[in-house]
């Protein structure tokens, strides 16, 4: 099971704050996105590389990046504080 | 020191604090960002901040891990408020000590501009009654290139 949270703009776009995801086996950012995208015409596009960066426990992650079990895998826009 | 809540603070109590644990230092450079009233044109009556707790404080000690690897500081505190702000509140937070101006300087910027563009802050500004997500400023990615050339 890995945990994936969602943060500002995409949090309200998808209405998900935080999701439980089983995973079968150990997968990339780049599958997990794929996968994701399954549930619907919004999460494809507001998942997309352009619109989604990625972190895996709490670390900024590649597309190769390797997500395994008990990882918390977050989704957010492009950061803005300051 | 690097601290992320809701409280305000007090400039004058912070630059007494880094200055009282920098006997060697020459300068302490301070920066505030602050919610101003107009973003590209709109005008703002309220900021909203969210960003993502167990990361956050992670991403502000590396960025302050690496400023003081590459400028010669002796201190580098940083407070970043979160939650709902209102117009002219402070934001940020940035006071570096080094033994001189330079590098204190430069250490402030190099903060600031990776903060900006790696630590996980959103910020949602209320323009007319309406909430609006803000998209980030390619200004702030060309701010943050130039101290990777």
């Amino acid at each position: 099971m890995v945990t994936l949270l969602f943060f500002g703009r995409l949090r309200e776009l998808l209405d998900c704050q935080r999701l439980p995801l089983e995973i079968t086996s150990t997968v990339d950012v780049a599958s997990l996105r794929q996968q994701l995208a399954d549930k619907g015409p919004h999460w494809q596009e507001f998942l997309s590389l352009q619109h989604a960066l990625v972190a895996v426990n709490q670390t900024m992650a590649q597309e190769q990046t390797l997500i395994n079990d008990g990882d918390e895998v977050a989704f957010f826009p492009p950061v803005t504080g300051g | 020191m690097i601290k992320v809540c809701t409280e305000d603070f007090d400039l004058g109590l912070l630059t007494n604090e880094l200055r009282k644990k920098s006997p060697q230092s020459g300068a302490i450079v301070n920066f505030i960002g602050l919610v101003r009233d107009i973003n590209h044109g709109q005008s703002v009556s309220k900021l909203f901040l969210e960003h993502y707790p167990a990361m956050t404080e992670k991403v502000l000690t590396d960025i302050c891990s690496r400023a003081k690897a590459r400028f010669s500081v002796d201190h580098i505190d940083v407070i970043h408020r979160v939650g709902e702000l209102d117009l002219n509140s402070q934001i940020v937070y940035v006071g570096v000590s080094a033994m001189h101006r330079g590098d204190a300087f430069n250490c402030c910027e190099y903060v600031m501009d990776y903060l900006k563009s790696e630590a996980p802050f959103w910020k949602k500004e209320n323009q007319h009654g309406q909430q609006i997500w803000l998209d980030a400023n390619p200004t702030d990615v060309a701010a943050k290139a130039r101290w990777e050339q």
